[in-house]
């Protein structure tokens, strides 16, 4: 009866930590292009609004994008405070 | 973009809440005067002294509302809470019974959206934030007849609630960028949509708690469908174009996956209604 009784924030926070490295170690060149999502292929139509494939394209990118930095000071945190509290 | 805040604040402040500031700023002064007693404020070093005072403890407080409203846009959340009871009730009673409403248009006043005590369509904060703690409190005295109650439970039910609405959220606002709805909806809006589904559960677990299992499957079925309908009614004018939402049939795949959306938003509501209250009724 304990299953959706343990979500805390804390919870969220570290699921959210792992999604976006998740999203941050999927390579350009190596990964992306190979399945077809790279940034060459994400120029679609320009007259019409650009389907879900294009947009979660770009959503990938701009995470990957603007993520990489901050990513590092949290991964770095977060390693420490594992290593110190377990 | 629609702003709520710059032209409700200022000259129409009084508009949002009754301004109460001037009544009070003219009791606190006779009353300083005449407690601290006669010596104190004979002395010219001391009035120069509170004076200073007061004057830092208003730049400070300046400076603490001018960066929290960088952070918290403190000016908008003020537009969620202007309601009455009179809105309260009338937005209760749509909550649960949705089907005799004839007119879902939220009315706009030179191109800001009206405060929620002039408009029963219009969203606020009040009554998904009062479900929230009534829902916790509920589900504490729920557990507390089955004898399962402890107090950190009731931080565990909250988190919990509060965790589930947060993702719920953030799955909205992805399958809004994904689908490119063009659309007015701020984030605080979806979370007061969100926020509606609270009252239902309130319902479900207090109708269980009293009348037993079989009252508490009717009333939560009842308000599951109630706010089904809400929730369709409610986001097809904001949502779908113009033509869908008159109830026309319009082809386009487009639309299509629009509708998809919004029914799929709708029918989130009453699985996460369930889910957070069965656990509660044994």
């Amino acid at each position: 009866r304990r299953d959706n009784m343990a979500f805390t924030l804390y919870s969220l926070i570290q699921a959210a930590i792992l999604c976006v490295n998740a999203v941050a170690v999927l390579h350009e060149e190596r990964f992306l292009s190979k399945i077809g999502w790279g940034v060459d292929q994400s120029v679609g139509g320009f007259g019409d609004e650009p389907g879900i494939k294009v947009q979660l394209m770009n959503l990938v990118r701009s995470v990957r994008t603007v993520m990489r930095v901050p990513l590092i000071a949290v991964n770095s945190v977060c390693i420490v405070l594992l290593l110190l509290f377990g | 973009m629609r702003l709520r805040n710059s032209s409700m604040d200022g000259s129409d402040g009084s508009q949002l809440f009754e301004d109460t500031s001037r009544a009070g700023n003219q009791q606190a002064g006779p009353q300083a005067a005449g407690f601290p007693g006669q010596s104190l404020l004979s002395d010219p070093m001391s009035n120069l002294a509170m004076a200073y005072g007061s004057s830092l403890a208003s730049q400070g407080r300046e400076m603490v509302d001018k960066n929290l409203d960088r952070f918290i846009p403190i000016s908008k959340l003020k537009y969620y809470f202007a309601v009455d009871t009179v809105y309260v009730g009338k937005k209760l009673g749509l909550l649960v019974f949705p089907y005799m409403h004839e007119n879902w248009e939220v009315s706009y006043q030179q191109d800001t959206p009206v405060a929620p005590r002039f408009d029963v369509n219009a969203p606020d904060l009040y009554i998904p934030a009062m479900g929230f703690i009534t829902y916790v409190l509920v589900a504490g005295l729920a557990l507390g007849t089955q004898n399962r109650f402890s107090p950190e439970l009731l931080g565990v039910q909250a988190s919990s609630a509060l965790v589930w609405l947060i993702m719920e959220v953030l799955a909205v606002l992805l399958s809004l960028y994904l689908v490119t709805v063009n659309t007015d909806l701020t984030t605080i809006d979806l979370l007061a949509f969100s926020g509606y589904k609270y009252v239902g559960m309130i319902v479900g677990v207090v109708a269980g708690l009293l009348f037993g299992k079989p009252a508490y499957y009717l009333s939560l079925l009842w308000c599951c469908v109630a706010i089904f309908v809400f929730m369709i009614r409610t986001l097809r004018l904001k949502l779908l174009s113009e033509a869908a939402a008159e109830g026309r049939l319009v082809r386009g795949a487009r639309n299509q996956l629009r509708m998809y959306l919004t029914m799929s938003i709708a029918a989130a509501q009453p699985i996460f209604m369930y889910w957070l209250t069965y656990h509660l009724i044994r």
